[in-house]
């Protein structure tokens, strides 16, 4: 049954109630704990690995490896945090708090520090960007810590029948397997 | 018979949140036949499949709709899940449906308000707007995003929420429902409301099976067909009623947004009351191989996510027919013999979302 002025009751309410807006910028709106503002680096526990780098939806991120430095650049970052899901060394988080407005694109890059000798393992400064590992299986005892820490599981270690087993296409090429043997019998070739 | 014209209507226009083309072509006032034509915001996201690793591509996927992002991501994921043939844990399926919904609802108060705007009731249009907004505060505790969600993985989901948030969302939402059914009352009563939707753009039963109607469109014709009723996520679980009008008219297809509103509070709060303990995802190894159909209720309708996988990391093939892709046809049919003066609501009674139609 169609009835006239039925929003009457809302615009009067409304004349006497408080806005519904912030008042910005005297007012500025809290963010809540999980929003995803902007992506921090704990650059010290970095492995300059790259993997953030190439699990960028829109080519933000830019590693440089021998350099030791982690860039990004704010403006083409979407937020979506794959890098924070996909590091292999979680030195990735969002904060919740926006990158301030600029006239310009803005880059932030951070510098690692210089490699010690007990890191050279976890970050070689040989470029196996386009290398696979191998693992020589005569000193391999298969205790599978190779595929437990490959952040892109491309590792399959077969301890009852002794077979290790790599997935060449999913290979991040991060070095964190050859880094983490006990053995040290992973080369990347 | 009077002089013919064409008038064009649109991509820039005030109705249009997006840009879409219609030639229109006028006796006098009437509208004889319209033309549509797209092509204005085609992004060839479905070709940066084979770009990217497929589980990167999540990321890419749900920013084909900003209204609808969650789901599209989740209808990427369940059609991997299935080449896969993992069963992701039973509190990812529940967590999925309650951000499922809570999009229908923000979608659906979003679409209420650029409705009352289109027939040019503004303040109407300000009250629906400003309750969606709350549901945004709630993705953005929730997500972390307040449009893009990127919760959504190949084997579950991202992010948890605990029983303390969920509760406190469950009292959110029945404190906006006494508010939100005044409002809907306005929709449903109020004389200048029900002066440009009754009788307006009717879509007849067999006219909607015939140009393939979906969704809110196709339930206001009279055809109970809701893709829910299939049972993904934990659709299953849940019982619900699917909501349809025999009105076939523009206050219809207003009336089954409006009851389908209601509805995802009540599948909401469902949900939460049944919601089990336990892993929110399973890991995926390996790379998929095979080919799978998955087809889902959006809040404009079903829509359908074809995934082809050759054994690498890279798809061949990701394919998502939109809701409005196919409400299109059943636009040009209603839009055949309206006034004028009543394109614009018609245009939007489809809830036409041109970003998702060209990707």
């Amino acid at each position: 049954m169609a009835k006239p002025m039925k929003f009457a009751g809302f615009a009067l309410k409304n004349l006497f109630s408080k806005p519904a807006t912030y008042g910005y910028p005297f007012v500025k709106k809290e963010y809540k704990e999980r929003y995803r503002g902007k992506i921090v680096i704990d650059i010290d526990d970095c492995l300059f690995c790259g993997l953030c780098s190439r699990k960028c939806p829109s080519g933000a991120i830019t590693v440089d490896r021998n350099a030791r430095t982690w860039s990004i650049e704010r403006m083409g970052c979407v937020q979506c945090a794959n890098c924070v899901e996909g590091c292999p060394k979680n030195c990735l988080h969002t904060e919740n708090a926006y990158t301030d407005p600029a006239a310009e694109k803005v880059v932030d890059t951070y510098q690692g520090k210089p490699v010690e000798k007990k890191e050279e393992a976890a970050a070689p400064a040989e470029d196996i960007s386009d290398k696979l590992p191998v693992a020589n299986l005569d000193e391999c005892v298969f205790c599978g810590l190779c595929a437990k820490n490959c952040p892109a599981n491309a590792i399959t270690v077969d301890r009852p029948n002794k077979t290790w087993t790599l997935d060449e296409s999913a290979c991040a090429h991060c070095g964190v397997c050859k880094a983490k043997c006990p053995k040290k019998c992973i080369e990347f070739k | 018979m009077g002089k013919r014209s064409i008038v064009p209507f649109g991509p820039q226009h005030p109705v249009l949140p997006e840009p879409i083309h219609l030639d229109l072509v006028l006796e006098d006032e009437k509208v004889i036949e319209a033309i549509p034509s797209i092509g204005f915001i085609h992004r060839g996201l479905e070709k940066l499949i084979e770009k990217r690793d497929f589980n990167d591509y999540m990321y890419v996927i749900e920013r084909i709709c900003g209204i609808c992002s969650f789901m599209h991501g989740m209808g990427y994921c369940e059609a991997l899940e299935r080449i896969f043939d993992v069963e992701i844990p039973d509190r990812s399926k529940y967590l999925r449906t309650i951000w499922c919904e809570m999009s229908r609802t923000h979608s659906h108060l979003l679409w209420l308000g650029l409705l009352a705007d289109a027939f040019g009731f503004e303040a109407l249009f300000y009250q629906c707007w400003r309750m969606r907004e709350k549901i945004l505060d709630m993705f953005e505790a929730s997500t972390g995003g307040r449009v893009i969600f990127s919760v959504n993985k190949v084997g579950g989901v991202l992010k948890d929420m605990d029983k303390q948030m969920l509760e406190s969302f469950v009292k959110e939402f029945d404190a906006m429902e006494e508010e939100l059914k005044k409002l809907c009352d306005v929709f449903l009563t109020d004389i200048t409301v029900i002066s440009r939707l009754k009788n307006v753009g009717v879509l007849s039963k067999e006219d909607a099976i015939t140009y393939g109607a979906v969704g809110p469109m196709m339930r206001a014709s009279g055809i109970a067909i809701d893709t829910r009723k299939l049972g993904y996520a934990a659709y299953n679980d849940i019982d619900f009623k699917i909501i349809t009008s025999n009105n076939c008219d523009s206050y219809a297809r207003c009336e089954v947004r409006i009851g389908e509103l209601f509805q995802s509070f009540d599948i909401i709060r469902k949900a939460v009351k049944q919601i089990p303990d336990g892993d929110i995802a399973t890991t995926v190894k390996g790379n998929p191989n095979g080919e799978a159909f998955v087809r889902l209720e959006q809040p404009r309708g079903e829509a359908i996510f074809y995934i082809k996988a050759n054994g690498t990391k890279y798809l061949d093939r990701a394919r998502v027919r939109t809701p409005t892709f196919t409400n299109l046809a059943p636009l040009t049919k209603i839009l055949q013999g309206c006034d004028y003066a009543d394109v614009p609501i018609l245009v939007l009674t489809i809830d036409p979302c041109v970003s998702c139609t060209e990707r």
